[in-house]
């Protein structure tokens, strides 16, 4: 047996090669089996097709084979080709054929391989893949093949079904850059490249990054000017406790997590009828500002009607399984909705907690990972016993179960819930078990009445039985999932912050961790933070802080010459990213600088501008107060939009112009697109163009006694930074050439200064306040404006 | 790498694009962003240079296109397929017996008349006549449709799995009766890319019937891009002073000021992209570009003041009211001529669960005059032979009576085993009838089409093999119709 650990001695890596040695010596009398994070981290091609020195069975081998093979040769047994699979390394090292005589694999012996002969081969009949499947080998691809097996042909175990180990931290040469592991991790594996890292940002751009990345929100001129001036040498850890003790931060964390819970206002389907679960999202808000325990926060989101003697807290919080789509639609069949719900349970589970596409194997045994069809009902009869009908009837009625919270446990007991309206009795949807669980039964080609044989509750063997110890039901499904030993749960978790403050996680799909999935770019820093997590006690505050405060989160984002050809997506993080906002973060950008922003927290979902008509040209009548938008007024037009009102069939234009989900189903990573539609909204969206009306009376009032300096002054609030010359001149010539229309049209004036509700402000003459309405709007226009560096 | 143009391209070659395409989307996204015209895809997918043509994903179509764009007239609410296209005098012969249980063979019910104790059979109140070369029968409801019968193709034998509106029409337009899917010009977007810089790739216009003004819902998700890049979504044409959300300047602002505003962006963004290099700034310089020529072109294709009289008579009277089914045709047009690529109408109202006679009289006469304006427009332009112009609803309705059945009166349930749909234009066989139901209009006897067999034809029309426009996401490469769905070539020219 071979290790690819021997031969991977290079620079500077000399003492662990050595230890690799001595563990190789013990390897060879073990089974087979190869636990990625405990090896070297493979070579970086750096986004080029090309084939490594050394080929990794899980970072080049494994995706070709399950992108092209597993289909036919995959864990699927009912559309296995061959009997050959790909997917278990007996499959792929047995013999073929009646007489055994052929193996597709026969490691350092790649010419009577069958895999390569016919990846080679260009007989339709005997090609592989076959013509008709649309799939293809690229060259590059069939080399790599090769290569694997001419080298030995070693297998290893997919990397994220064994449990995070701690890893050792690995050595470096540069030192000084380094503040805390996360940096060994990310600078070892740029030296292994002949790579640097950046020098760390300009400090308004750090706190900008750091405001934005923990609170959704900009830094106050106060805020910037602060940490400029403190000399101290834990200013910026300073910062950091500031805005993590935010009520800014908890609703930041809870607009996230929104999208994962897909939280809305109505019920999703038809009609699309209004629904109350904003308590469950006040809740939220209030978990991340207590920082509950992540364990905790999820025990009782999956299963706290279950524990002993729940509170009224632990009952609202599992209102996340009921965040899913409910249709009303007259006619339906309830039990093939009432199936739907317990799927989109299932899914929101594994998507959420897992990072595993299960609902593909809801029709069929899964195509590329190791979860039978039989295992999906196994999981699905977790969330099949609620009590709960699958049509909404009589028309409008609150979806049982559900709990009511009156308004005097709200004032005393369950304060973290803004009850502005002081309504009485507010229902929530919640779960709660049947006393006697409905059976689940394997359901052929996914079909509510397609019942085949009956399953009980149990978790994919590939992660780990559910041990006999645990009751099988949601409690027991939750320990399950939150015991040490889980071999995702703490990864995926951990991956998903990575993400809010690097963009793209160190698995750039948090939804996969299978094998279609991206491969980690740091295995053994994702091993390391995923074990800190759970020996730290699933604080998500104190990781948050540990990520922010490490060198590689710091660097300034300037590219290099030569960094865009090395590594154009910057996986090896030797740069900060450059990243465009959110929808809600622009949105809440405009109104926090105008000064217009609502701080109130929590409470019921708000109606602020939106396009007339919108609900009303798509209503079919129904849909109570669903069919029309009745606008909010004062205030409520600038709560922050993670409170705006969320109608599943008709979600908000504008923010679904900058990529918010429809939360239709469990969404762990937005889109991040580029349209015109964004560009007309920041233009012409009356939210926005008020917003920047506004500013311009701030900048008026406290910016200063000229143009340039007001103009400065809005530059920087929208951007943190202070304008160069040459920006100041080019804003300030455009602002002469507006006033000078603006005088010669006085009239349209008054006009731009009328959009929205806002009260004007007779600060200047109209022409004058409108040129620097219209300078405000300008600078917000920026590509800097809406974007992090 | 001096070239300044070369340079950048080879930036979002590098970065954006790449990486872009790491999570899936492609250039097409690209092409369509940047209003196309300004780079073009080599064979692995990378962007090169600047050259003609949006380029798609799929860069050449699988096959040579019969069709360069679709308008799709959707008739939402389950038009009845008994009363306009499917003749059966079998059921006005046994008018008020009970439908056969041999006939209706366990077929599903919706929860609506699956609590009837009694299903009358009820023909249709209105008359059929033989038209045109073909002979095909059309209800008197459709005077003019039966006028260019010879320049359609009837397809009786359509048939869908979903039996509710909600997942019917999901299913229709995406493919699937669960939301989240990418719908039909999402896809086309996606694999075409575009053929016009100043408009959109996928645009839906919306329009309320009279037959029963308050039925049916639609969904935001039905031209929604699903998993796509948002720039395949499908972007909303609206009667009234915002044709497009959000496209008209704020009160106040001279189109003088908004092209110095715009020019200044730029020029500022610039500044930032020649210091940190990063292509998403020329992509947002790009993005501005496309949505200020926007602002000039969707006003231009919404103003109908230029068309002549005459075409005013053929579409009828409905066509001088914004946001009738009638102006939705003629501005239907309007994007096919700009070549926009995919034109989706949707026409709410066709759910006659009662009172059927009256309110199917009134949604026929909604769309008849306007629909076959429509043909005979594109006929009359030369643009009929590229244009696949596609009519019809999620489902169709039952042979009996939901409700009382009267002389006068009559409701019809949901009913998905068959219905009637028609197409024209863009490669598809003229003046014919296909597929054929049992006597009782109740089930298919002859040449069925599935929902995916009619989006897999669909794709076909434009060059496309269906089983070959993928999108790989979350591990699955996901198409417009599923695992299913296979060519109709009997309705090919």
């Amino acid at each position: 047996m071979k290790s690819s650990i021997s031969s991977k001695v290079s620079k500077g890596r000399l003492a662990m090669a050595i230890a690799a040695i001595a563990l190789c010596s013990v390897a060879i009398l073990l089974p087979q089996c190869h636990n990625a994070n405990a090896e070297e981290e493979p070579a970086f091609a750096g986004g080029q097709k090309a084939v490594p020195e050394e080929v990794d069975f899980n970072f080049h081998v494994k995706p070709i084979l399950s992108d092209r093979c597993f289909k036919c040769h995959g864990p699927d047994n009912r559309t296995r080709e061959g009997g050959l699979r790909f997917d278990t390394r007996d499959g792929a090292f047995a013999a073929l054929g009646e007489a055994g005589g052929r193996h597709a694999i026969i490691p350092d012996d790649p010419d009577n391989s069958t895999l390569i002969q016919r990846i080679y081969s260009d007989d339709p009949n005997f090609m592989m893949p076959p013509p008709e499947s649309n799939l293809a080998l690229e060259d590059y691809e069939k080399a790599i093949l090769k290569k694997w097996i001419e080298q030995g042909a070693t297998w290893k175990e997919h990397w994220s079904f064994l449990p995070p180990k701690k890893p050792a931290l690995p050595k470096v040469s540069n030192e000084s850059w380094v503040h805390n592991e996360i940096d060994r991790f990310v600078l070892a594996r740029l030296e292994q490249q002949g790579m640097t890292p950046n020098g760390p940002a300009p400090r308004e751009q750090l706190i900008r990054r750091l405001t934005f990345d923990l609170t959704g929100l900009p830094p106050t001129l106060e805020e910037i000017d602060a940490y400029l001036s403190d000399q101290s040498p834990d200013a910026y850890e300073k910062v950091i406790d500031r805005l993590l003790a935010s009520d800014a931060y908890a609703e930041h964390m809870a607009a996230k997590w929104m999208d994962v819970a897909r939280y809305a206002d109505t019920h999703g389907y038809q009609d699309d009828l209004e629904r109350v679960m904003w308590p469950w999202r006040d809740w939220v808000i209030h978990a991340f500002r207590q920082d509950m325990p992540f364990d905790e926060f999820i025990r009782w989101q999956l299963a706290g009607d279950l524990l002993p003697n729940p509170s009224r807290e632990q009952l609202i919080a599992t209102a996340f399984n009921r965040n899913h789509k409910i249709t009303q639609e007259g006619g339906v069949i309830p039990e093939e909705y009432r199936v739907e719900y317990v799927a989109d349970r299932t899914q929101t589970f594994s998507t959420a907690f897992l990072g595993l596409t299960m609902e593909c194997a809801r029709c069929h045994d899964h195509k590329y990972d190791p979860i039978k069809q039989e295992e999906y009902y196994q999981l699905f009869s977790f969330f099949n016993n609620v009590p709960e009908n699958g049509l909404i009837e009589p028309y409008g009625a609150i979806p049982e179960p559900y709990i009511k919270l009156s308004r005097k446990e709200i004032s005393q007991v369950l304060t973290f819930i803004n009850n502005a309206d002081t309504l009485d009795d507010i229902p929530l949807m919640v779960m709660q078990e049947m006393k006697t669980p409905r059976q689940a039964y394997i359901l052929k080609r996914g079909q509510y009445d397609h019942p085949d044989k009956p399953v009980s509750p149990g978790t994919p063997k590939s992660l780990g039985a559910l041990p006999a110890k645990l009751p099988p039901n949601r409690l027991g499904l939750a320990e399950w999932l939150l015991n040490p030993e889980h071999p995702l749960m703490a990864r995926v978790t951990v991956n998903r912050f990575w993400q809010q403050l690097f963009g793209t996680g160190i698995v750039a799909t948090p939804y996969d961790f299978g094998n279609q999935g991206a491969l980690p770019s740091h295995p053994k820093l994702l091993d390391w933070l995923a074990v800190k997590l759970e020996e730290d006690g699933w604080d998500v505050k104190a990781m948050l802080k540990y990520i922010a405060l490490s060198a590689t989160y710091q660097q300034s984002c300037e590219l290099r010459p030569g960094m865009m050809e090395r590594d154009p997506e910057n996986r090896l993080l030797s740069r900060a990213p450059r990243l465009r906002f959110t929808a809600e973060m622009i949105r809440d950008h405009a109104l926090a600088i105008s000064g217009l922003l609502n701080r109130e927290v929590g409470g019921p979902s708000v109606k602020p501008y939106q396009p007339q008509g919108l609900w009303e040209e798509t209503t079919g009548g129904g849909g109570g107060s669903t069919s029309t938008y009745v606008m909010d007024e004062g205030d409520k037009l600038y709560r922050r939009s993670m409170y705006t009102f969320w109608k599943r069939t008709v979600p908000p234009p504008s923010m679904m112009a900058f990529d918010a989900p429809t939360r239709d189903f469990c969404t762990v990573k937005r889109q991040e697109t580029s349209t015109p539609l964004q560009a007309l909204v920041l233009l012409n969206d009356p939210q926005i163009v008020e917003a920047c009306r506004v500013l311009a009376y701030r900048a008026v009032e406290k910016g200063g006694a000229n143009a340039r300096e007001r103009i400065a002054f809005m530059f920087r609030l929208a951007t943190s930074r202070q304008p160069q010359e040459s920006e100041i001149k080019a804003l300030a010539g455009y602002f002469d050439d507006e006033l000078a229309r603006f005088k010669a049209e006085p009239e349209a004036a008054s006009r731009f200064l009328s959009v929205g509700q806002y009260p004007q402000k007779e600060l200047l003459p109209a022409p004058e306040m409108a040129a620097y309405a219209v300078l405000a709007n300008t600078i917000f226009n920026l590509d800097e404006a809406i974007t992090k560096g | 790498m001096s070239d300044p143009i070369n340079e950048r391209s080879h930036l979002m070659n590098r970065r954006a694009f790449m990486s872009r395409a790491s999570i899936g989307v492609g250039t097409a996204a690209l092409a369509s962003l940047l209003g196309c015209n300004l780079f073009r895809t080599n064979e692995n997918g990378l962007i090169t240079a600047a050259g003609e043509g949006s380029g798609g994903v799929l860069g050449l179509t699988h096959f040579a296109p019969k069709a360069k764009r679709v308008i799709y007239l959707f008739q939402s609410g389950g038009p009845s397929q008994l009363e306009l296209f499917d003749h059966k005098p079998l059921l006005n012969q046994l008018r008020g017996q009970e439908l056969p249980e041999s006939v209706r063979m366990g077929q599903r019910l919706t929860g609506m008349t699956s609590g009837q104790s009694s299903f009358p059979l009820a023909g249709s109140f209105y008359k059929f006549n033989q038209h045109g070369q073909s002979g095909a029968w059309l209800s008197e409801l459709l005077p003019y449709t039966s006028k260019v019968v010879d320049d359609i193709c009837i397809v009786k034998s359509m048939y869908t799995e979903a039996i509710n509106h909600d997942p019917a029409i999901t299913f229709f337009q995406t493919g699937s009766q669960q939301p989240g899917r990418p719908s039909i010009g999402s896809w086309l977007s996606y694999g075409l890319g575009s053929t016009n810089e100043n408009l959109p790739t996928f645009c839906v216009m919306l329009s309320r019937g009279t037959g029963r003004p308050n039925g049916q819902p639609l969904y935001s998700r039905l031209w929604g891009n699903g998993f796509l890049h948002s720039l395949h979504q499908g972007v909303q044409f609206r009667s009234g002073k915002d044709p497009v959300l959000y496209l008209q300047d704020p009160d106040g602002m001279s189109r003088q000021s908004r092209r110095e505003m715009l020019d200044r962006i730029a020029a500022l963004n610039q500044q930032q992209l020649d210091q940190f290099g990063d292509p998403e700034i020329s992509s947002r310089i790009a993005q501005y570009e496309m949505a200020y020529r926007m602002q000039t072109s969707v006003p231009e294709v919404m103003d109908i003041s230029d068309e002549p009289e005459y075409i005013y008579r053929m579409y009828g009277p409905d066509a001088m009211t914004p946001g009738t089914f009638a102006a939705n045709c003629l501005l239907a047009r309007r994007l096919a001529e700009r070549n926009v690529r995919f034109i989706q109408l949707y026409h709410m109202g066709w759910d006659q669960h009662d009172n059927l006679p009256s309110a199917v009289a009134r949604q026929a006469k909604d769309v008849d005059q306007a629909s076959a304006a429509l043909i005979l427009d594109l006929k009359q332009r030369g643009m009929l032979d590229d244009t696949l112009v596609i009519w019809g609803g999620e489902f169709g309705r039952t042979n009996y009576s939901q409700g009382i059945l009267t002389d006068t009166n009559y409701g019809r349930d949901h009913h998905p085993r068959c219905f009637s749909i028609w197409m024209a234009g863009g490669g598809i066989k003229p003046g014919i009838v296909y597929g054929e139901t049992d006597d009782f209009g109740y089930n298919i006897t002859e040449n069925p089409v599935h929902v995916h067999d009619f989006q897999a034809t669909l794709l076909h029309l434009l060059g496309i093999d269906h089983e070959r426009l993928t999108y790989k996401y979350q591990g699955r490469r996901f198409r417009l119709t599923d695992v299913e769905g296979k060519l109709v070539k009997d309705l090919l020219a």
